[in-house]
């Protein structure tokens, strides 16, 4: 009976499964969507809940940052470049001033360097707060955003304290930090210092991001089905990540401990004493752990750097119309996303040949059709979420 | 003809009292979900913002309705209407508060003790989920189709977990009549002790946890998950009809918290005394305040929870609860027949 | 039986469907309506939609309701049994007993079968089944 009933059996599936194909929907997630954060098109083709396949469409927000730099002298691009991934404005400043500084052979002094580096850090610590904030959100938790953005708004503060802006700071010079206003003549611009009890109020300021770190702990971390959604979801294994050229906290939970911090040293995070982080999982709750993690390891520098400030010139000699010989450079730095990094060529005069921009986000977002292949579609917000991209950065 | 008066009478009240308790529930949910997350909420329409809700369903009045292009037109528009009327209907068997006599004719604080009142809360419980297929499906839209389907599966879903976690009870109070499992329940254990029904913790569980995925709200609420499918079914509604969905969405709330009241909580018993008019305040004022215990419980875990994933969340049904509530009546089952017929053997 | 309890059900019903069907007459008297083809076009994202969406949803969503039909009629058993069950006795007990083991086999089976695994990409599920395929051909 065995077999004829199994021979039957078969028929019947196959009859079924024949009869049962469902046609694929081809759906549009984006660019007007909740969680893509900004303009993000994915075309996705659903089998029910099940994505069989997805392809990003980029290009919504494409400002033309590398043709506008050829038409910008070197001091205006500061204000642009901030611009690129608007989380993380500082962070993506410095590698462009120290590359034009190094092809000029200038060199900021050391304490505009620990300004720069302070700054970074705090940039850091803001863009992983808005990621921990909303990452819970795009799971559906919306409490946390709230917890958390409120200390954020802190680390803000602290920024526009120092610069005068919270988001742009504009506040890197080829040769040190920006000008304060009324500084004398040109000739003997007095650049921004530290203003009088700005110190203290950063230790306080990261007391409370330490706290905040343990509230999202508390919240998140250990949270039954926030683990439940990211545990082994989204899994990108180390050899994925770095084909696909993924960089910071993504490519560093996948196991691959590197952190740009301890290899290019135009900061000197060489005297600083941080670990980098890494996770072995390369799954969603990884990326977040890590970046939670490094928030607290931004604290750690943030505070070894305030008691190891100098003293000193702000600002290394500059001449006031900048021409930066002929010449190409590649300069990178660790974004808060990952490597950033600006390919400079210069033929001489007052504006750049050509600059090309190696964003973050975009090496990032290119393995969201490999990662996303057979994923189910709430699993497609919580893998695009701890990505962690910016679309500004995206499409620049 | 009297008795129709009296019909009518409380169905009109009911329905007042429904809709004024739900805008009370909207606004002290996104009051205590604000002080959850450390803001205030709404706090300037009336005092203390508490006519809020009301403003918002003025402004949805006047809002436009459009009908998209390629909806089917009539389920399109009945879907809201039917979403709201079995929210309103379920609230008729909920006994609020003891009978009260005046003039020597009893009056129940219940609209109407049907016989069958747990068969007749699980058949309107189920009747909303036609609501939100029909308006998936009629949208002609992607998200809310994919928004109706996962309902239709989750809904269902815990309905079967809902219905199995109401046998013990029944068998504990031999009755289907909400009045009557009430009454059941203003015994005492020990002479003190409330004999509610909570002491069937599992099936209390199992019923509570249904209860939120009966009603969509968070952590199952993947049927509007906004960060998903950006609203689910009622992503092409707007306007009143919206007005219409979330109205049946806090009604259900309101009921479902009522019901586990009713069924696990004892409803409207408690301690009674002083005057005739005490008397008959007192129960209703219990029955509210364990009804907006189990509210807070609805909000807390809205503040505090991420959204389950639909794999998980039927995983989570079908192979934990379900099984849970089979295993837990036929301990009930043995345990109730010691009680009542002795040891088989003997 | 008393179908006077059900007064107030029908009185409700009706009160609901005008509440809700007035409530929307008024608000489109009221309300503006300025149609336009961008804003009746059905949400997606901002993109126009090439496709409508399929009428087809994949088999796995309707096998919940037909799963959900088996336990729902036990419920209803159930119920009818333990509203009387002090007039059953042990014998009541037992039966209702059986009936529930052979539901808990139910649920065991469909489980096994793999219905229960939400995760599985249906297809997949499919070829499972019919993979042995020469084998049962020469049986056949």
């Amino acid at each position: 009976m065995s077999d004829e009933y199994r021979a039957m059996m078969h028929r019947s599936e196959v009859a079924v499964s024949v009869e049962l194909q469902t046609q694929d929907m081809t759906l549009n997630i984006g660019p007007q969507h909740p969680s893509t954060h900004g303009v993000l098109r994915l075309v996705a083709q659903v089998d029910g809940e099940r994505i069989t396949s997805v392809e990003p469409v980029i290009g919504y927000m494409h400002r033309g940052y590398e043709k506008l730099a050829e038409v910008r002298s070197y001091a205006q691009m500061t204000a642009l470049v901030n611009r690129i991934d608007w989380v993380s404005g500082f962070a993506s400043e410095v590698p462009f001033i120290v590359a034009v500084e190094k092809l000029m052979g200038i060199e900021a002094p050391e304490r505009a360097q620990w300004i720069r580096l302070i700054l970074t850090e705090l940039f850091r610590i803001s863009s992983h707060m808005v990621f921990t904030s909303s990452y819970p959100l795009e799971l559906g938790a919306t409490t946390p955003l709230f917890h958390v953005l409120r200390e954020r708004e802190r680390v803000l503060e602290l920024i526009e304290g120092m610069t005068g802006g919270r988001f742009h700071p504009n506040f890197n010079r080829v040769g040190g930090i920006k000008p304060a206003a009324g500084g004398g003549k040109t000739q003997k611009k007095v650049s921004m210092d530290i203003p009088e009890g700005w110190l203290d109020a950063t230790r306080a300021t990261m007391e409370r991001v330490m706290l905040s770190t343990h509230q999202s702990d508390t919240l998140v971390t250990g949270n039954e089905l926030f683990k439940a959604r990211t545990v082994g979801v989204g899994v990108i294994p180390g050899d994925k990540a770095v084909e696909y050229g993924l960089s910071g906290p993504n490519l560093r939970a996948s196991g691959v401990a590197y952190d740009l911090r301890k290899h290019e040293y135009h900061l000197p995070y060489d005297q600083v004493d941080f670990d980098v982080i890494s996770a072995p999982g390369g799954d969603c709750y990884d990326r977040y752990w890590v970046r939670l993690q490094e928030i607290r390891e931004s604290v750690k520098i943030v505070l070894q750097a305030i008691d190891k400030i100098p003293d000193g010139p702000l600002r290394a000699k500059a001449p006031r119309v900048l021409k930066v010989p002929k010449g190409q450079i590649y300069v990178r730095g660790e974004n808060p996303k990952g490597e950033f990094g600006y390919y400079l060529i210069s033929e001489g005069g007052q504006k750049p040949y050509r600059l090309k921009i190696r964003s973050t986000s975009f090496s990032n977002l290119s393995i969201l059709p490999w990662v996303l292949k057979g994923a189910l579609v709430p699993d497609l917000v919580a893998v695009m979420g701890s990505l962690d991209f910016v679309l500004g950065d995206v499409d620049r | 003809m009297e008795d129709f008066i009296v019909a009518a009478v409380k169905t009109v009240i009911a329905f007042a009292l429904l809709f004024t308790v739900v805008l009370l529930l909207v606004w002290i949910e996104r009051r205590i979900v604000a002080f959850m997350q450390n803001r205030l909420g709404p706090t300037r329409a009336g005092p203390l913002g508490i006519l809020q809700t009301l403003a918002d369903g003025m402004k949805l009045l006047f809002k436009e309705s459009m009908t998209p292009d390629r909806v089917e037109v009539w389920l399109y528009l009945a879907a809201p209407i039917m979403a709201l009327v079995p929210a309103v209907l379920i609230f008729l068997v909920v006994p609020i508060g003891a009978p009260i006599t005046i003039g020597g004719t009893e009056y129940t604080l219940q609209v109407t003790d049907l016989n069958v009142g747990v068969l007749y809360v699980l058949a309107m419980s189920s009747m909303a989920v036609y609501a939100i297929a029909l308006a998936g499906w009629s949208s002609g839209s992607k998200y809310p189709l994919l928004g109706s389907v996962r309902s239709a599966a989750q809904m269902i879903s815990y309905e079967a977990a809902m219905g199995l976690a109401l046998v013990p009870v029944i068998m504990f109070n031999g009755t289907t009549s909400l009045a009557g499992i009430v009454e059941a329940q203003g015994a005492t254990y020990f002479g003190f002790l409330p004999a509610w029904n909570i002491v069937l913790l599992p099936s209390f569980v199992v019923f509570v946890i249904a209860m939120f995925a009966e009603t969509n709200r968070a952590p199952f609420d993947l049927v509007e998950a906004e960060q998903e499918i950006v609203g689910g079914f009622h992503t092409e509604y707007s306007g009143f009809r919206f007005a219409l969905f979330f109205l049946a969405e806090y009604i259900n709330l309101f009921n479902m918290s009522a019901l586990t009241v009713v069924f696990f909580l004892g409803g409207w018993q408690g301690p009674v005394f002083g005057p005739t008019v005490l008397q008959w305040i007192l129960p209703v004022i219990y029955f509210f305040a364990k009804t907006f215990a189990i509210v807070f419980l609805f909000i807390w875990v809205r503040g505090t929870l991420p959204r389950m994933r639909y794999d998980q969340l039927m995983g989570f049904g079908w192979k934990r609860l379900i099984p849970v509530s089979l295993a837990w009546i036929i301990l009930a089952m043995i345990a109730v027949g010691i009680r009542r017929f002795g040891l088989p053997w003997a | 039986m008393d179908l006077a309890a059900y007064l107030p059900v029908a009185l409700m019903f009706i009160l609901g469907v005008v509440f809700a069907a007035a409530a929307m007459l008024i608000s489109w008297r009221i309300a503006p309506n300025n149609p336009s083809p961008e804003k009746l076009a059905p949400y997606e994202c901002g993109i126009v939609p090439l496709q409508e969406p399929v009428e087809r949803f994949p088999v796995k969503f309707y096998l919940v309701a037909m799963l959900f039909v088996i336990f729902d009629v036990e419920i209803i058993f159930l119920f009818a049994w333990a509203v009387r069950m002090d007039e059953f006795g042990w014998a009541g007990i037992a039966s209702v007993g059986l009936f529930m083991l052979l539901l808990i086999e139910t649920l065991g089976y469909v489980w096994k079968r793999g219905a229960l695994d939400w995760n599985v990409a249906s297809r997949a599920r499919y070829r499972r089944v019919v993979a042995p395929e020469p084998e049962i051909e020469e049986a056949a």
